[in-house]
């Protein structure tokens, strides 16, 4: 009977506390994935009633060249991104750990992620700056050639990734550092006690054992990367001819430049569908890998 | 015990870390640098490592505490900059957004935390889907629901999508909330106090630690919006910051950009954040590793 009572106590004190958020996830999370799944199969330009034509827009998507350039170029931002992020992070973790004391160190390396995206790619277009930019100057006082970091087609995805790389690495190597400190002590010791040099421990010991951590930086990191905006709409807004053209920008100028509703939605569901893929297959693959030692 | 190999190792470690400090406090050196020099010299002498004339005018243009001839006469395009009316929107909606968002998903993470009800788990699996889905299937939605409300250009349009909950919010507390110990609860429960005096009682006031990292989180987060900032704010009255430089970089006449204008700009608007990050960095630095992982 009170056990009876106190379910249905439960049930009514959830539901009072719960009221809020299930509001805010109905109104703005679920119900508009749904809305956005519905419009993605309309033609809708905002001021003319929406029309339904079915899986005619995503149809145009897979035949429009300027679709694909935006698929790889995302794609291609990612691969320059990810690596090097990750493997700096990882490194830099390693190195904190070895300082007695790295909170102050720690707290400076994560001061680029602090700031605004915006704020990010302003600083970095001056810093760029192919005339006056501090990077060209010293890039010239070496004896080299200027170089035209954002504005030419051939650096300007790299000079993006650089930025985000740079605001970046000190959050990644963070979220190492605390996989890191999880790492039993002992191993390290009976890995230098059996002669194991440093560059062995780090491949034999710390590698595999931080590789749940690994999984979650890269799904993120990988995840975030495909859904670059800031940078791009402040330093180079898609081009130079298109070269900077990453998905959210595609999506971003058909929805709110040429008013496409349905063609943007029905991007941005294919932008899903991609990541999801890639979450899968990565946890697959992780999963596979996995040699933790007892855990 | 120590070998060659070790030593390497050792000192290509502390290169590594020198490097990486250098090139990350190095950009934003420049900033305050540029910031604060005159704008005909940021052109005649792009190197020197110090201002090569030092001014206080840049900051004086951008906070609007000079009329525009002499804002003009200080090397500015005389462009409006309105500082103070940016800042206060900023504020107002990251405020807004912080205390809603902690309050609110505090209360539905300690209900899954703690309370049994019929349908807790699928639940919780879905707003943890929700988590995954990227920003822009929910944007243009959004801004077609808050556009049919009548709500662009307005606080209520900016803040509403995070005011309510996030998914990540809600899980973090979640995560937190179970790593109480039942005993707490349970005495009081058989003493007769009901769940939300429990909850505002003995829960909330030694859940504080957690609190000031979501809203520390989400504060920043909301601090450095754009995409939806620029969707549904761009009017003057309540644009915020992130979407105020834009516009700002983005109406420079091409060629010559106010580069001391842009980056005191950028100084003062990452002031604020960088002040709190001053005050409770140390509790951040070291809890942000537990956000994701657990």
């Amino acid at each position: 009977m009170t056990k009876q009572a106190l379910w249905t106590a439960d049930t009514r004190t959830a539901l009072l506390l719960m009221l809020p958020s299930l509001i805010g996830f109905g109104t703005f999370f679920a119900l508009p994935a749904l809305r956005g799944l519905y419009i993605s199969f309309n033609e809708w330009d905002l001021f003319s009633d929406p029309q339904l034509i079915g899986f005619r827009n995503y149809a145009q998507l897979f035949s429009d060249s300027e679709y694909w350039n935006s698929l790889r170029v995302t794609v291609l931002y990612v691969i320059y991104n990810i690596p090097i992020q990750t493997a700096i992070g990882l490194l830099l973790a390693v190195a904190c750990t070895r300082m007695r004391s790295s909170t102050v160190m720690r707290g400076f390396l994560i001061l680029p992620w602090l700031l605004p995206n915006v704020l990010v790619g302003l600083l970095f277009l001056w810093l760029l700056d192919p005339l006056l930019g501090i990077v060209n100057e010293f890039i010239v006082s070496l004896g080299a050639t200027r170089v035209p970091f954002l504005t030419s087609t051939g650096s300007a995805l790299g000079s993006i990734a650089g930025i985000n790389i740079w605001r970046h690495v000190g959050y990644t190597s963070l979220l190492f550092f605390a996989g890191l400190q999880a790492i039993p002590k002992s191993l390290y010791e009976a890995a230098q006690i059996d002669g194991a040099n440093a560059a062995r421990r780090f491949w034999s010991i710390t590698l595999p054992l931080v590789r749940p951590v690994m999984t979650f930086v890269v799904i993120t990191s990988v995840i975030g990367s495909f859904q670059l905006f800031d940078t791009v709409a402040v330093t180079t807004e898609g081009g130079p001819t298109n070269s900077t053209e990453v998905m959210i920008w595609f999506i971003f100028k058909h929805a709110f430049e040429r008013f496409n509703m349905g063609y943007a939605t029905a991007a941005s569901m294919v932008l899903f569908l991609i990541l999801l893929a890639f979450t899968i297959a990565y946890m697959k693959y992780a999963r596979a890998g996995e040699s933790d030692l007892g855990s | 015990m120590t070998t060659t190999a070790d030593r390497l190792y050792v000192w290509s470690m502390r290169t590594l870390l020198v490097v990486m400090l250098i090139a990350t406090l190095f950009p934003l050196y420049w900033m305050v640098r540029t910031a604060l020099t005159v704008p005909s010299s940021i052109v005649s002498d792009p190197t020197s490592l110090l201002p090569p004339t030092f001014t206080w005018g840049n900051f004086a243009r951008v906070l609007g505490i000079v009329d525009t001839e002499t804002a003009v006469e200080l090397g500015g395009s005389g462009q409006a900059f309105q500082f103070f009316r940016y800042l206060l929107n900023t504020i107002v909606v990251a405020a807004l957004i912080t205390a809603g968002q902690v309050l609110f998903s505090s209360l539905a993470a300690y209900a899954f935390a703690r309370l049994k009800f019929p349908g807790r788990d699928t639940l919780f699996t879905i707003y943890l889907a929700a988590l995954m889905i990227p920003v822009i299937i929910t944007v243009i939605p959004n801004y077609l629901l808050v556009r049919s409300f009548g709500w662009i250009n307005t606080y209520q349009g900016i803040v509403a999508p995070f005011f309510l909950m996030t998914p990540f919010a809600v899980f973090f507390m979640r995560q937190f909330f179970l790593g109480i110990h039942r005993e707490l609860e349970e005495s009081a429960l058989l003493d007769g106090a009901g769940r939300l005096r429990i909850l505002w009682r003995i829960i909330l006031p030694i859940s504080k630690s957690p609190m000031v990292i979501v809203a520390l989180i989400t504060f920043t987060n909301s601090w450095n919006e754009y995409l939806w900032m620029l969707i549904v704010g761009r009017d003057h009255a309540v644009r915020v910051l992130t979407v105020a430089m834009g516009v700002f970089q983005a109406q420079t006449p091409q060629g010559a950009p106010d580069w001391g204008g842009l980056m005191s700009g950028a100084v003062l608007s990452a002031l604020p954040v960088l002040v709190l990050f001053m005050f409770t960095g140390r509790h951040l630095v070291n809890s942000i590793g537990h956000t994701g992982i657990k």
